[in-house]
């Protein structure tokens, strides 16, 4: 066992709601990885996508406040599960080191916080951290229940690889294969893996955002998923969430979508309650040596 | 300051360039000239629209007649461009050329900079540190050096086969170097040419066999050019000659021991197609190979890895007992005055675009394992056939896939616009299947290329603009059911399309060589920012590199199409060949030389000489400079302890002077 990793934890405000089952499996299963998390104090909304798109400066104060206190915090790296948080809080590190005027916006507004944040702390993300840090033969090791005969299409989304490829390739990513084939699950070849599920625009415009939910989940019934895995909270409502209005539109495209961390839990010998599992609206039938449905 | 030296009373004569507005736009050339003319020695000083030019030249030498100059000062551009003009035109002045000095404010300030009263005291600065160095400048003589007069040819292809053959014809000795087994590069994969549709191996072959047997010619397959020693006139060169386990002198390439082999069906995947059909371990590489006889794969042979083989090839072949297992590699050393360098291309690897599905999807293929695909000695015989063995009802080309590209390559490609045409009208002959390019912009414009994309239009084929976002096997549609989809937003229609077919060509780009570096190191090249060969002027010397004696053809130096190719060949022999033709080399007389009273005989000097013309002469015990192998890096110079080498047009009074110049400028 490697000595303990230890990294400050910002959940951003999904894990806190919507989903709050994300961060229900990390943070047991990271305990059990010999990973301690520990959360930022009086972090705040990290601005999403919605905010870059009104005033981008003024987005990366708000970010740069939570990079600002895991600065003052110690120096350890930021762990961010959401993918919205991880690519603001990236984006906003870079605009801080790429653009003066943006750095000065953000540094003036922060100052007047006491806070002060000179780019050192680097954003990561739980796959990132699980594949490189903590090794696919320790997790191998927890493993006490594999997902043998599990079909799970590996869904990264876009905005964990896109712009900032940092940790996988920005079109065919494997981390989240690699682990998945680790917990004993097959994964199914799923080459839409990184095709946006829609993001806010299943409420905005749900015409053309169900669309690209619709295309996700069909493909993955086609392609033989018994389950798909996602790494973010806004795909899994999307995924999850809609199945009504796609049965309407296109006909059924029924599948589950569950954090890769709730199937890293089971794996780990977990139950579907502890995982809020049964969270989700569409339930992930139980694993073939399971006798209740989860 | 001090007018007077030891060569008598100094007359200058200086000239200021405007070139057009090149340097006039920012540098107020009138009122540099009127501060040149008040400094000691200068007699004249003038300022005129384009010195390089007959009247510009002419004013030089009358101005040495009427003024009695001795010394000529030229402000314009960079001396790689004119200093040879300059230079001339002092000598038919009359004067020693090398009382000659140029500044180049040009390149150096008037390009590069935009405030203009800065950038003419810039040019003050710089003109007045000439008019202080060239009082020391000191009549000197070119030296000659005989030139060798044979000329290596690196690479196979096309480009190096024209060159090759070109010099041949001229009563050249050539040595061709090709790294793979056969001469012939890309353009023997070719089934037809743009944009006439002549038969590719029509007019490679004829080619390909006169470098076989051309008399001047001796041609190197399978072997690399490991070392090169030497300057212009007078390389030495160390080829590796891999062994192909085959005496080329003894096989007839009746192909007997490849029927013979132990391996009962071709298990290997076949690089001349691509990979879309196997061969043995022996194997030739295809039918019209040059040297036509067989080669074995060290990697796949039993008998060369293992040394456990029944070797009935070498039963099949008793007779003539062409098959050697004993062959090693050998080096080879050849002499050569110049070398011409034409080592061709790689293709973009399309998996580099994961979007695109190639490697993913088995109907997407690129471009050149289509040409195999219509080729009639091709894997199939010619037929355009699906993974499935099904002929495809409807085709789908991707362009600038590789290139055009931020992400990729940046640059166009040149070639695949017209080589996608070629292709598309090729589907069109031998299917019935539907035709549609996806293009960015249409980029025709060589001689007779407009005119076969309008027959690409008349033939049916769709044209679609717009950059392609994915290929697909996902389908929204009945129609796109177990079809490849294309997903591409038509500009011209303005809106998202997506495109059923059943098979997508890709056309990728063109790259440097994998191995480009090694390659310019080897040869002493400089390389772009991308990885071609650089030439030596983008204009005016564009088979010409930064090294003497080493010349670019083809496709090393930017993606080019055949044409193109055998032009820039032809140039690069030409070049190669006015060197050869003139018999010498001349020097420039930058040479350093030892200043016996001071030396010490320390011999720290001789082993930092990088091209060993530095020796300790036995009688004296001094150091001795072989001036025709002193190339003028001035390291020795340097490294002297006791400052007794100097270097012409280098000496320190030249050097100390014109730093004085430049400093003394307020």
């Amino acid at each position: 066992m490697k000595d303990a990793l230890k990294y400050s934890y910002f959940p951003g405000c999904s894990l806190k709601g919507l989903g709050r089952s994300y961060e229900q499996s990390l943070l047991p299963v990271m305990r059990r990885l010999g990973v301690e998390l520990v959360e930022l104090d009086d972090w705040n909304c990290c601005g999403a996508t919605a905010y870059m798109s009104v005033d981008e400066a003024q987005a990366c104060v708000l970010a740069a406040r939570n990079l600002a206190i895991a600065e003052k915090t110690g120096p350890r790296d930021l762990v961010t599960p959401c993918s919205a948080c991880y690519l603001v809080l990236n984006k906003t590190k870079h605009n801080m080191a790429d653009f003066p005027e943006i750095n000065q916006t953000v540094q003036h507004a922060l100052k007047s916080a006491d806070l002060t944040y000179s780019g050192k702390v680097p954003v990561r993300h739980p796959l990132d951290v699980l594949i490189n840090d903590v090794g696919l033969d320790v997790i191998k090791e927890k493993v006490v229940r594999p997902l043998k005969g599990l079909k799970v299409a590996p869904y990264y989304g876009c905005q964990i690889v896109r712009p900032y490829a940092t940790f996988d390739d920005a079109w065919n990513p494997t981390t989240m294969d690699r682990l998945l084939t680790t917990l004993g699950a097959e994964v199914v070849p799923y080459p839409l893996k990184t095709k946006c599920c829609g993001g806010s625009l299943t409420g905005t415009v749900p015409e053309a955002g169900l669309r690209l939910t619709y295309i996700l989940l069909k493909e993955a019934v086609r392609r033989g998923a018994d389950v798909i895995a996602t790494v973010c909270p806004l795909c899994q409502f999307n995924l999850d969430g809609y199945h009504d209005q796609i049965d309407r539109r296109w006909g059924p495209a029924r599948i589950p979508t569950v954090y890769f961390t709730q199937l890293m839990g089971l794996a780990f010998g977990m139950t579907p309650e502890e995982l809020g599992l049964k969270s989700n609206f569409v339930s992930m039938k139980p694993l073939p040596a399971e006798s209740t449905t989860v | 300051m001090n007018t007077q030296n030891k060569n008598g009373e100094v007359r200058i004569g200086f000239y200021i360039c405007h070139c057009g507005m090149n340097i006039a736009g920012v540098v107020d050339c009138p009122s540099v000239a009127q501060y040149i003319a008040k400094l000691p020695g200068v007699v004249v000083s003038r300022d005129y629209k384009y010195m390089c030019s007959d009247p510009g030249q002419e004013l030089i030498r009358q101005d040495i007649r009427e003024h009695k100059l001795n010394r000529v000062v030229v402000a314009s551009c960079s001396p790689s461009l004119h200093e040879h003009t300059f230079r001339n035109a002092v000598e038919s002045g009359g004067l020693n050329p090398f009382y000659f000095q140029m500044v180049n404010i040009r390149e150096h300030d008037s390009w590069v900079h935009t405030d203009r009263a800065q950038a003419t005291a810039k040019a003050r600065a710089l003109a007045r540190a000439a008019i202080s160095r060239v009082r020391f400048h000191r009549a000197l003589e070119t030296t000659r050096a005989p030139i060798n007069p044979d000329v290596l040819v690196v690479g196979g292809g096309i480009s190096g086969i024209h060159a090759a053959t070109t010099m041949a014809n001229a009563g050249k000795k050539v040595f061709l170097v090709e790294r793979e087994p056969s001469i012939g590069g890309q353009m023997a994969k070719f089934d037809k040419t743009f944009p006439t549709l002549d038969c590719a191996a029509c007019i490679l072959t004829p080619k390909m066999s006169a470098v076989r047997s051309h008399k001047n010619i001796t041609l190197w397959t399978y072997s690399e050019v490991v070392k090169v020693e030497g300057y212009v006139g007078n390389y030495t060169v160390t080829v590796k000659r891999k062994p192909r386990y085959v005496n080329e002198d003894l096989c007839v390439g009746c192909l007997e021991c490849i029927q013979a082999c132990v391996f009962k069906e071709p298990k290997f995947a076949d690089e001349f197609n691509m990979g879309l059909s196997k061969r043995k371990p022996i194997y030739i590489p295809f039918t019209q190979a040059v040297p036509p006889v067989v080669v074995i794969d060290p990697e796949r042979c039993l008998q060369v890895r293992t040394g456990k083989c029944k070797k009935t090839c070498l039963e099949a072949c008793a007779d003539r007992q062409a098959i050697d297992f004993t062959q090693k590699e050998e080096l080879v050393e050849i002499k050569v005055g110049n070398i011409i360098i034409a080592t061709g291309f790689k293709l973009f690897d399309a998996k580099r675009i994961p979007q695109y599905g190639y490697g993913l999807y088995p109907n997407v293929i690129t471009a050149i394992e289509l040409e195999r695909f219509v080729t009639s000695s091709g894997p199939t015989g010619g037929e355009i056939v699906m993974r499935d063995g099904h002929h495809p009802k409807s085709v789908g080309f991707i362009l600038c896939v590789g290139s055009r590209d931020m992400k990729t390559n940046r640059w166009c490609s040149r070639t695949c616009c017209m080589h996608s045409m070629k292709l598309a009208q090729l589907v069109r002959e031998h299917t019935d299947a539907d035709v549609t390019v996806f293009y960015m912009d249409i980029r025709a414009p060589g001689k007779g290329y407009e005119e076969f994309y309008d027959k690409s239009l008349k033939e049916g084929i769709q044209f679609v603009r717009g950059r392609v976002a994915e290929v697909t096997d996902w389908a929204m549609a009945p129609e796109e059911e177990g079809k490849l989809v294309i997903r591409v937003e038509d500009t011209l229609a303005g809106f998202v399309r997506r495109v059923p077919v059943d098979m997508i060509v890709l056309a990728t780009g063109m790259e440097p060589q994998a191995d480009s570096q090694e390659v310019r190191r080897l040869f002493n090249m400089s390389c772009g920012s991308e990885g071609w060969f650089l030439e030596k002027h983008p204009k005016l010397a564009p088979v010409s590199t930064f090294t003497d004696g080493v010349f670019i053809a083809g496709c090393c130096q930017g993606p080019k199409d055949i044409p193109d190719s055998i032009a820039q060949a032809g140039a690069a022999a030409a070049e190669a060949m006015a060197l050869i033709d003139k018999g010498y080399i001349e020097q420039e007389p930058n040479t350093a030389y030892i200043v016996e009273a001071d030396c010490s005989g320390c011999k720290s000097c001789i082993p930092l000489c990088p091209y060993t013309a530095i020796s300790l002469d036995d009688a004296t015990q001094k150091a001795k400079i072989n001036e025709a192998l002193c190339k003028g890096c001035g390291t020795c110079v340097a490294a002297c302890p006791s400052g007794s080498i100097r270097q012409n047009l280098f000496e320190d009074e030249e050097i100390f002077s014109e730093i004085e110049g430049v400093l003394s400028y307020v």
